[in-house]
C-alpha cells in the first residue's frame, strides 16, 4: 500500500509539473504576443503607416505623428518592459506557488 | 581656462578613472573574462548595456544626421530603441536561462552543429568588425578637434586605453568602466542639451523644450524650424518623404538587427538569474531612452542654430568654430556667386559630394576645394557629424561643456569598441578553439588564449582606425542587414520552435546572409549609379533589405526542417528547459 501511494503521489507530481510548464509556456507566450501587438501599434503603426494621418492633430507644438515617430514610440517601448516584467513576474510567483 | 588644457584634464581625468577600475576588476577565469562570473546586478547591467550599446555612431552622428533628415531620420529613433523591445521579449531571459557563454555557444549546442556554430561565429566577426571601424574613426575625429593631435596618435592612445582594460579585465572590467562611461557620457549629452533647450526655448529639459514656443516669439520651434526652412527651398523638417514601405522596412532591418547584435546580447549572461536579465533590459532601454528623446530635440535646436548663425553671414564675420572645423576638413565654402556671404540653400554644394582641398586660400580666406561646384545656390558642405560636436560651440557655450561633451564623445566611443573586442576574443578562443579545434585546452590556456585574441583584434580594429576604410559609412548597413537576417532568426527560431533542425537553421542562415550581403554589396559596391528607388527590389533600400533576407531565412528554415528529421530528443529537453521558468 505505501509504495503504491508513493508511486502515485510522483506521478502525479510529475504530470502537475508538465501540465503547470505548459501552461506557464501558454500565459508567457499570451503576454509577449499581447505586448508586441502594442510594440508594433507604436512604431511601425503611430510611427509610420497612420502617421500623416495622425500628423493632423496637435499636441502642443508637435505633430502627432512626427511625435510619435521621434519620442512616443520610445517612451511606449520603455513602458512595455516595465509591464512585461511585472507580469512575468507575477507568473513566476503563481507557478512556483502551484509548485509547492 | 584655455579650452585645450581643459579637454586635456577631463579626457585624462576620465581615462584614469577607466584604468583604475580595470585594475580593481581583474579576470582571473574564463568565467568572469566572458561574462563577468554572471553576478552584474541589473541596473548596473542596464548602464553597461546602455553604455555598449551607443555607440560613437549614436553620441556623436545621430541627431547630426536627424538634424538635416528631419522626420525621416526617425528610423534610427525606432530602430534602435524598438529592438530592445524584442531583445527583452524574445531573446533575453530565454537565453539567459540557458545560460552559456556566447551567441554562437546557442545556436551550436541548440542546432546540435559545429557547422551552425561556425557560421554564427563568421557572422559576429563581420558585424563585429564593421562596428569597431566607425568607433575607431569617432576617436579619431575627437582627439583631432578637441585635443589637436594627429589622428593617428589619437587612435593609439584609445587602443591602448582600451586594450588595458578589455585584455586585463575581459567581461568584468568592461561592465564597471562601461557603468562609469554611461555616465559621463548621458551627463555630457544632457548638459549643452538642456543649456541649449533654455537658450531657445526657455524649458530647461529638451523634450519638452522641442514641442515648445520660441522665447519671446509666439511661434512654435518646429513652426519656425519648417518656415526657415521652407524659405530657403527646403521641404517641412517634420514631413517624410522617403516611400513607406521603405521606411517599414528600414525600421525593422534596425530593430532586428538590433536585437541580433552579439555585443548586446552577450552582455545578457552576465547577470544571475533570467528575471534580473528581463530587469535589467528594461533599465538598458530607460538609460538609452535618455539619450534617445534627447537627441531629436538637439537636432531641432542644432539646425535652427546653425541656419540662424551661418546663412547670409559674410564669412569674414563667422564665428571660430566654423573655421576650425574648415581647418579639419568637415566644412567647406565655396563662394559661388562672390559676394563674400555664405548662402545655404538645397542640394550637394559640390560634386563629388565631399570637399577636396587644394592649398590655396580664397580671396576672403576661406579653403579652397578643387571639386566641380554644382549649378544650386548651396555654397555649403557640412559634414553631419560635427553637429553634436559643435552644437556647444554654436550656441556659445562656455568651455568646460566643450570639454565635457569631447570626453563624452570618447566615453561612447571606447565603450562600444571594448564590447566589440571581446565578443570577437570569445568568439575566436571559446567557440572556434575550445568548441571546435582544440576541445582539449585547459580552462588557464583558454583565457590566455582570449586576452591574446583581444589583443589581435585591437590591433586590427587600430589600423581600420589609422587607415579608415573608405566605406565605412557604406557598411553600416551591412552590420544591422546581417545580424537581422542572419543571427535573428535562428536564435528566435531556436527559442519559439521545436521543430527547426539544424539543416534548417544552417540552411537559413547562409541564405538570408547571401542574399542581403549580395544586394548590399551590388548596390553600394559593384553599380552605386543603379541605387535609388527605381532600381530597387519592392522599392526597399539596401539599409532596409535585411528585413527580406529575414523573411527568407525564416522560410528556407522552416520548409527545409519540415522536410527532414525532428530534432533529437534531448535538444527537446533543452528548449523545454530554457521555456520552464526558474
Amino acid at each position: 500500500m505505501i509504495e503504491w501511494n508513493w508511486l502515485d503521489k510522483t506521478l502525479l507530481k510529475e504530470v502537475m509539473k508538465i501540465i503547470n510548464s505548459k501552461n506557464y509556456w501558454k500565459a508567457n507566450l499570451k503576454i509577449v504576443l499581447i505586448l508586441l501587438f502594442f510594440w508594433f501599434l507604436a512604431s511601425f503603426g503611430a510611427g509610420i503607416l497612420f502617421s500623416d494621418l495622425l500628423d493632423k492633430i496637435k499636441l502642443g507644438g508637435f505633430n502627432l505623428g512626427f511625435w510619435f515617430a521621434q519620442q512616443g514610440a520610445i517612451l511606449v517601448f520603455v513602458f512595455l518592459i516595465v509591464v512585461y516584467c511585472i507580469l512575468m513576474n507575477r507568473l513566476d510567483r503563481k507557478y512556483r506557488a502551484d509548485k509547492n | 581656462m584655455d579650452l585645450q588644457i581643459l579637454t586635456y584634464l577631463m579626457a585624462g581625468a576620465s581615462f584614469a578613472l577607466y584604468i583604475g577600475i580595470a585594475i580593481w576588476s581583474k579576470a582571473s577565469s574564463t568565467n568572469e573574462f566572458y561574462v563577468a562570473g554572471g553576478g552584474v546586478h541589473p541596473v548596473a547591467n542596464g548602464m553597461a548595456t546602455a553604455a555598449d550599446w551607443m555607440s560613437a555612431a549614436s553620441f556623436i552622428s545621430m541627431a547630426g544626421i536627424i538634424s538635416f533628415m528631419g522626420k525621416d531620420g526617425s528610423v534610427y529613433l525606432m530602430g534602435w530603441t524598438g529592438g530592445y523591445v524584442l531583445l527583452a521579449l524574445l531573446l533575453a531571459p530565454y537565453l539567459r536561462k540557458f545560460g552559456k557563454f556566447t551567441v554562437p555557444d546557442f545556436i551550436g549546442d541548440r542546432y546540435y552543429s559545429k557547422l551552425a556554430r561556425f557560421v554564427a561565429v563568421l557572422c559576429l566577426i563581420f558585424v563585429s568588425f564593421t562596428y569597431i571601424a566607425g568607433q575607431m574613426r569617432g576617436v579619431g575625429i575627437v582627439f583631432s578637434r578637441f585635443l589637436e593631435v594627429d589622428i593617428n596618435t589619437g587612435v593609439i592612445i584609445g587602443m591602448a586605453i582600451v586594450f588595458i582594460y578589455a585584455v586585463l579585465g575581459g567581461m568584468k572590467g568592461i561592465t564597471y568602466t562601461q557603468v562609469a562611461q554611461y555616465c559621463v557620457l548621458i551627463f555630457a549629452y544632457m548638459v549643452p542639451a538642456i543649456f541649449i533647450s533654455i537658450l531657445i526655448t526657455g524649458n530647461p529639459i529638451p523634450q519638452l523644450g522641442f514641442g515648445s514656443k520660441i522665447i519671446s516669439e509666439d511661434i512654435y520651434l518646429l513652426d519656425k524650424l519648417n518656415n526657415v526652412l521652407n524659405d530657403l527651398g527646403f521641404n517641412n523638417y517634420t514631413d517624410s518623404t522617403k516611400s513607406k514601405i521603405d521606411v517599414f522596412c528600414i525600421t525593422g532591418a534596425l530593430m532586428a538587427g538590433t536585437a541580433g547584435l552579439p555585443h548586446v546580447i552577450v552582455r545578457f549572461f552576465t547577470v544571475p538569474k533570467v528575471r534580473d536579465a528581463r530587469a535589467s533590459a528594461g533599465w538598458a532601454l530607460l538609460f538609452i531612452a535618455i539619450l534617445y528623446t534627447t537627441a531629436p530635440a538637439v537636432s531641432s535646436f542644432s539646425r535652427l542654430n546653425f541656419i540662424n548663425t551661418i546663412n547670409n553671414s559674410s564669412y569674414e564675420s563667422t564665428p571660430v568654430w566654423f573655421k576650425n572645423w574648415e581647418d579639419i576638413g568637415l566644412i567647406s565654402w565655396s563662394d559661388k556667386n562672390k559676394d563674400g556671404i555664405i548662402q545655404y540653400a538645397p542640394g550637394n554644394s559640390l560634386n563629388p559630394v565631399k570637399p577636396i582641398f587644394s592649398d590655396q586660400r580664397g580671396i576672403n580666406g576661406e579653403r579652397i576645394v578643387s571639386n566641380e561646384l554644382t549649378k544650386n545656390k548651396n555654397e555649403i558642405y557640412i559634414d553631419r557629424d560635427i553637429m553634436v560636436l559643435a552644437n556647444p560651440e554654436i550656441a556659445n557655450l562656455p568651455n568646460w561643456v566643450i570639454a565635457l561633451v569631447a570626453s563624452g564623445a570618447l566615453a561612447a566611443a571606447l565603450s562600444t569598441a571594448a564590447g566589440l573586442l571581446l565578443v570577437i576574443s570569445s568568439s575566436i578562443s571559446h567557440d572556434l578553439m575550445k568548441k571546435i579545434f582544440r576541445p582539449s585546452i585547459t580552462d588557464k590556456q583558454e583565457l590566455f588564449l582570449a586576452r591574446l585574441s583581444a589583443a589581435i583584434a585591437i590591433g586590427v580594429a587600430g589600423v581600420f582606425g589609422i587607415y579608415p576604410p573608405a566605406f565605412v559609412a557604406q557598411v553600416v548597413a551591412f552590420a544591422f542587414g546581417l545580424a537581422a537576417s542572419s543571427i535573428f532568426p535562428a536564435l528566435i527560431m531556436g527559442i519559439f520552435s521545436k521543430r527547426v533542425n539544424s539543416s534548417g537553421a544552417i540552411i537559413g542562415m547562409v541564405s538570408g546572409l547571401l542574399f542581403t550581403s549580395s544586394y548590399i554589396i551590388f548596390f553600394k559596391f559593384i553599380s552605386p549609379d543603379l541605387n535609388f528607388s527605381d532600381n530597387w527590389f519592392l522599392g526597399i533600400s539596401p539599409e532596409g533589405i535585411g528585413v527580406v533576407g529575414m523573411v527568407i531565412n525564416f522560410t528556407f528554415a522552416m520548409v527545409i526542417s519540415f522536410f527532414t528529421k525532428s530534432p533529437p530528443e534531448h535538444i527537446i529537453k533543452l528548449i523545454d528547459n530554457i521555456r520552464a521558468p526558474e
